[in-house]
């Protein structure tokens, strides 16, 4: 629980220290210097002093480089430096022209789109798919056959083919926050489209229109360049494909000619991705891939007697990284689960209670390992065992069943190769005996017509049948002990009641052990033999469900069952209007 | 002392949304009820009963095709933008999800003044007020200028709570405000809204899928199921000893953290279901 | 099968808008066809009567329902500077052109998801030099790319023809020599983006609670991520190479040049430079039909893979 809660902080996480870390990403610091050259040196090139970029002079032709010319001169005897810089002026013009037309059409037609929907959106999104379909560099060719060579229209028709990516961009991210609860809460506060709109939906589409920008920018120099280089546009303006292209023709004869109008696209182009990838990983703050590795578990010396000879658990600490970004979440956990026992795992979010069902199971969150403890099931230590050894209880030994019903089935795959797969694959039945197999287990969880659930794809049935569904694959292979992680809490009650009916029938029948994790005493009450109090990692109580109910020896049990609001109890009267001051 | 008069109204709601290719789904099939001055009147349902819908009819946010809702003697079903900036004064709103109902790139105090502003503060007084009002629901004062993922989801509710508060309300609809938060902040948070009730005089829609929660807030309660009204009266009578087998079946079916009672509950349910039968 | 005739219709009206829009963005030109045959001193009155011949005095709607009808039955009109009409010049270039796109989408599409993959699952090192690889591909334009292999393998090391081109009926090992660079220079760029579309779906899908789901349930590592992972986040890997083609296709017609194939692109430019109106909206018309028929084909195996889709 805490891991998602904080990823879903994180997820949240926008704008405050992106700058920091983006200053921090060495390949975005040297994306955007590479950058700000090209632009001084395009800028700044009138007042070089650099010899006249058009004027030929065949006497000075493909010289090497000189103090006279630094790059060297072209086959009319062309400075190649000074070509190089007044190139750099007109492609990068030609881009800035080509991203502000489509932003200028992209944004607002996103916004209203997005905002508004309907038929507005319908067409917008048809010429979008249209725009699409449509390689750029061919309609820039027909333009070209109408409009004659000038960059300038080239880029402004490019401008609009660019125009879709943006429309794409600003869409989504608008569609996303309209169905946020704060843009309602700001509707109730009596804000007007427009106020919304630039008050709330702005800012988020704002950093997700920068980063494509320098993505289109680049688009952009390519396209042009590419057109330059086709030799279809003004061949007197100096420009980096021009450049190319007449190089191209003395490949043979002068290699280096290619090479630095290369280097100008080749640089520009990169730097505008990786720096538009670096603003990318700074706003979303993905974590390092250094949080992925984990470390060796401790071993501890626990005396055998008392242990279970279903579950057993040992001074059980979690941990997530390792070294100094190593951050322990679960501490000295020990418990037992005998066969036929229930044993309910009770916390507060962010108590490590699911934290220790997953260890059982070896399947922590990426980063998550056991940094120590003894985990024992039916003799076998758990800490040691091979991976593939691991996966092999899994399924048989060991069952789980997931909190949220929905996410927890392949939504690509129809239930009944859902339930069939394991029994398949892992415990090696025929296909025939697998589905007589699914379809009794689907029976025996109460689901009323098997066959038709068993055709079914996950998101055509109900989050109640969905549970259901999901306890039958975790009992398909009669394991010994199943580890539910809040298998009621996304219910409704109604169904709430029927699930824990049938997984204590399914206890009663198979006599399996259930580590049952969740935090509503309700629940405890209802199906579990003992109770395990986690607060902050630690388990703070253990005992049997009637003692730790009635009489809670740990100051914060007693917390949590004073918090309970049940049925008993007074009830507010109603006295008529109370005078309300005035504000 | 004569019995007030009705501050909401809500006569033969019926809501009906348009889903893919014209299709028709009605969430609220003619639902009547009525909220006194200061009183909490909680509404209660599985998930499909309709009750958030309720509520966010109420506030214009969903599309009511019959029926009409009054407050304060004023018929409102189908208001203008601006009448409802006017409205904003008077009815506001707690939602569930203290994590996606506070836009998370503006500073708590822009969120609190932003209602402030918008009926015409200035920011001076608009500032003044939102340090008062972080005060009434128990945050420091310097979470003003911090961002909402710096809270908790407690902390965040009360935030929710201080903006819903701000304009003084006379009525406030609270659609499932402590269902997201834990067990220690739900109480909590609960105590929070009746001392506040207590102290402004406002009135609460409270909508629930707990009926323990319900009970706790409530003076009276309705119970809804798929869209139409089963069981309404006092709060004690309706969470306590139901009528209606519905309520009956929620109310057996909500487990009690007392083994002896919960068996109980259990058995006396079973007998419900097998009774009522399908 | 209403999904079927839902993407067929929508691509039916993309093909017939495409045309409208090409055909408008044009029509300035046609009124120089006239000049542009008869030459720069033609005498006004000359080009009315050609204008007249060829029904270039009509409404613009007239004139393109013509055009639409001719190209229903294939008649595209005629080059202006030869005798060889439009239908003839692009079923003489598409085989080059189809060839070159067929190629890349293949090879992209199987190494960007086998990289993808191998990025998404190995993490670590291996991760961010596939990452970086495939940040070069994507952030260079393939025609610098090309101008690198052709310096490198044609010229530096003579292993391949620089320019050039052999039929495949001709001799088949000879248009693979004059096919690799061009494949290879389109190739490089569009796998970057499949690689690392595919590569951010299978995380964002690895992440996923059914996956912890199936784990528990006993599957080997191999079946879960190759039979569920990959295939929920193929949907949007396929979407990406799908947006590759129109990429590809582009590419394509500078490659050409690069490499003096007789392709779509090469005519597309030649037709464009001396303003050849017919060809150049054969071309643009040819293009996007290839674009549409690659979309439609992936929208299919998008919605075999995801019954979510396929329903809605």
């Amino acid at each position: 629980m805490s891991l998602i809660t904080t990823s879903v902080t994180r997820a949240r996480t926008r704008g405050q220290g992106a700058t920091s870390r983006l200053l921090r990403n060495p390949l975005g610091v040297a994306s955007a210097v590479v950058l700000v050259l090209i632009v001084l040196g395009a800028v700044a090139v009138p007042f070089l002093g650099l010899p006249d970029p058009g004027v030929a002079d065949l006497r000075e032709a493909l010289q090497a480089s000189s103090t006279e010319h630094l790059l060297g001169t072209d086959s009319s005897g062309r400075d190649v430096l000074s070509r190089l810089l007044w190139g750099a002026r007109i492609n990068l013009a030609g881009a800035v022209l080509a991203l502000m037309v489509a932003v200028l059409i992209g944004l607002p037609t996103g916004l209203v789109a997005g905002y508004y929907g309907g038929w507005f959106d319908s067409v917008a999104n048809w010429f979008t798919n249209l725009n699409m379909a449509l390689p750029g560099i061919v309609v820039l060719l027909a333009v070209r056959a109408v409009a004659g060579p000038s960059v300038w229209i080239s880029m402004a028709v490019f401008g609009v083919l660019l125009s879709p990516s943006v429309f794409r961009i600003v869409r989504a991210a608008v569609q996303g926050v309209r169905g946020e609860l704060y843009v309602d809460a700001a509707r109730v506060s009596g804000l007007g489209d427009a106020r919304i709109i630039g008050r709330h939906v702005v800012t988020v589409v704002r950093a997700p229109v920068i980063i494509q920008s320098a993505r289109l920018a680049s688009i952009a120099i390519a396209i042009q360049a590419g057109l330059e280089f086709l030799g279809l546009s003004d061949a007197s303006v100096p420009s980096w494909g021009s450049m190319l292209n007449e190089g191209f023709r003395r490949i043979f004869v002068n290699p280096s000619l290619v090479l630095w109008p290369s280097l100008g696209i080749g640089l520009t182009t990169m730097a505008l991705i990786l720096l538009g990838n670096a603003m990318r990983d700074a706003l979303e703050d993905r974590g390092s891939s250094a949080s992925v590795r984990t470390g060796r578990t401790e071993r501890i010396d626990a005396a055998d007697e008392g242990r279970s000879s279903l579950l057993s658990v040992r001074d059980l600490e979690v941990s997530y990284g390792i070294g100094d970004a190593k951050n322990t979440v679960v501490f000295d956990v020990s418990l037992d689960v005998a066969p036929g026992e229930v044993l309910g795992l009770v916390g507060e979010s962010g108590s490590g209670k699911s934290q220790t069902a997953f260890s059982v199971l070896g399947l922590l969150p990426d980063g998550g390992w056991i940094s120590r403890g003894s985990l024992r099931f039916e003799g076998m230590e758990l800490t040691t065992l091979p991976p593939q050894q691991r996966r092999k209880l899994r399924g048989a030994g060991i069952a789980y069943v997931p909190q949220e019903p929905l996410n927890n089935l392949d939504p690509s795959y129809r239930i009944g190769y859902q339930l069939t797969e394991p029994l398949r694959m892992a415990m090696g039945m025929s296909r025939q005996a697998a589905k007589e197999r699914a379809l009794d287990l689907l029976a025996r969880v109460g689901i009323p017509d098997p066959e038709a659930t068993f055709r079914a794809y996950p998101h055509e049935i109900s989050g109640g049948m969905a549970q259901r569904v999901l306890i039958a694959g975790a009992v398909a292979g009669k394991p010994k002990l199943l580890i539910a992680d809040e298998p009621t809490t996304a219910l409704d009650v109604t169904v709430q009641a029927e699930v824990l009916d049938l997984l204590r029938d399914l206890r009663t029948e198979s006599g399996m052990g259930v580590l049952l994790v969740t935090h509503n005493f309700g629940v405890v009450a209802d199906i579990c033999d003992r109770v395990a109090v986690m607060q902050s990692g630690r388990i703070v109580e253990t005992g049997g469900v009637q003692d730790i109910l009635e009489c809670p020896s740990h100051v914060y049990t007693r917390t949590l069952l004073d918090s309970m609001l049940d049925d008993s109890g007074d009830v507010r009267v109603y006295t008529g209007p109370t005078e309300g001051e005035a504000s | 002392m004569t019995a007030p008069a009705s501050l909401l109204k809500v006569e033969d709601l019926e809501v009906t949304y348009k889903g893919r290719g014209g299709r028709k789904f009605q969430a609220i099939n003619g639902v009547s009820l009525a909220i006194r001055p200061g009183e909490t009147v909680g509404l209660v349902g599985e998930s499909g009963s309709g009750k958030t819908t309720i509520g966010r009819a109420v506030l214009g946010l969903a599309p009511i095709t019959g029926g009409r809702i009054e407050f304060d003697g004023r018929d409102i079903t189908h208001v203008s933008t601006r009448e409802r900036r006017g409205l904003a004064r008077d009815i506001q709103v707690v939602f569930q999800d203290p994590y996606t109902s506070l836009n998370p790139s503006m500073t708590v105090g822009d969120i609190l003044a932003e209602p402030l502003l918008i009926q015409g503060w200035t920011r001076r007084d608009a500032y003044a007020r939102v340090r008062d009002l972080l005060d009434r629901v128990h945050l420091p004062a310097d979470a003003s200028s911090r961002l909402p993922r710096e809270f908790s989801g407690g902390q965040r509710q009360r935030v929710a709570i201080a903006r819903a508060v701000a304009l003084g309300p006379r009525l406030i609809i609270c659609d499932e405000p402590v269902s997201a938060l834990d067990l220690t902040t739900q109480a909590r948070v609960l105590e929070l809204l009746i001392e506040l009730q207590e102290s402004t005089g406002a009135a609460y829609l409270f909508v629930s899928h707990d009926l323990g929660v319900v009970r706790h807030i409530s003076h009276r309660v309705t119970v809804l199921y798929r869209g139409d009204i089963v069981e309404q009266g006092e709060a004690d009578q309706v969470t306590a000893r139901p009528e209606h087998p519905y309520t009956q079946r929620l109310f057996m079916s909500a487990p009690v953290s007392d083994v002896a009672e919960q068996k109980a509950r259990r058995r006396h349910r079973r007998q419900l279901a097998t009774r009522g039968d399908r | 099968m209403s999904f079927l005739v839902k993407r067929l219709g929508s691509a039916v009206s993309l093909l017939f808008g495409a045309s409208i829009i090409v055909f408008l963005m044009l029509s300035p030109a046609f009124g120089d066809i006239a000049f542009n045959v008869l030459g720069e001193n033609a005498t006004p009155e000359q080009a009315a009567q050609l204008n007249t011949e060829l029904g270039l005095d009509q409404p613009l709607i007239i004139q393109y329902t013509q055009w639409l009808l001719g190209a229903l039955t294939g008649d595209l009109g005629t080059s202006l500077y030869s005798t060889q009409t439009v239908s003839a010049a692009l079923a003489a270039r598409m085989p080059v052109t189809v060839a070159l796109v067929v190629l890349v989408t293949l090879l992209s599409g199987v190494l960007g998801f086998a990289i993808g993959v191998a990025a998404a699952i190995k993490r670590g090192w291996l991760d961010r030099a596939l990452q970086f690889i495939a940040t070069l591909g994507d952030a260079l334009p393939a025609f610098i790319v090309a101008l690198f292999l052709v310096t490198l393998f044609a010229i530096q090391l003579g292993i391949f023809p620089a320019t050039g081109y052999t039929k495949f009926s001709t001799d088949p090992a000879a248009w693979a020599r004059s096919m690799t660079l061009p494949v290879l220079a389109l190739t490089v760029v569009a796998v970057a983006g499949v690689a690392q579309q595919v590569r951010s779906s299978m995380i964002a899908v690895l992440r996923q609670d059914f996956v912890r789901t199936l784990r528990s349930r006993g599957l080997s590592e191999t079946r879960v991520v190759l039979g569920h992972v990959l295939r929920n986040a193929s949907t949007t890997g396929l979407t990406s190479l799908a947006v590759q083609v129109v990429g590809i296709l582009g590419g394509a017609v500078v490659i050409e040049q690069i490499f003096a194939l007789p392709g779509l692109g090469s005519l597309a430019v030649q037709a464009s430079g001396r303003s050849d109106v017919h060809v150049v909206l054969g071309t643009v018309t040819a293009y996007v039909v290839i674009v549409v028929v690659v979309n439609l084909l992936v929208d299919l195996a998008i919605a075999w893979l995801n019954p979510k889709v396929r329903l809605s």
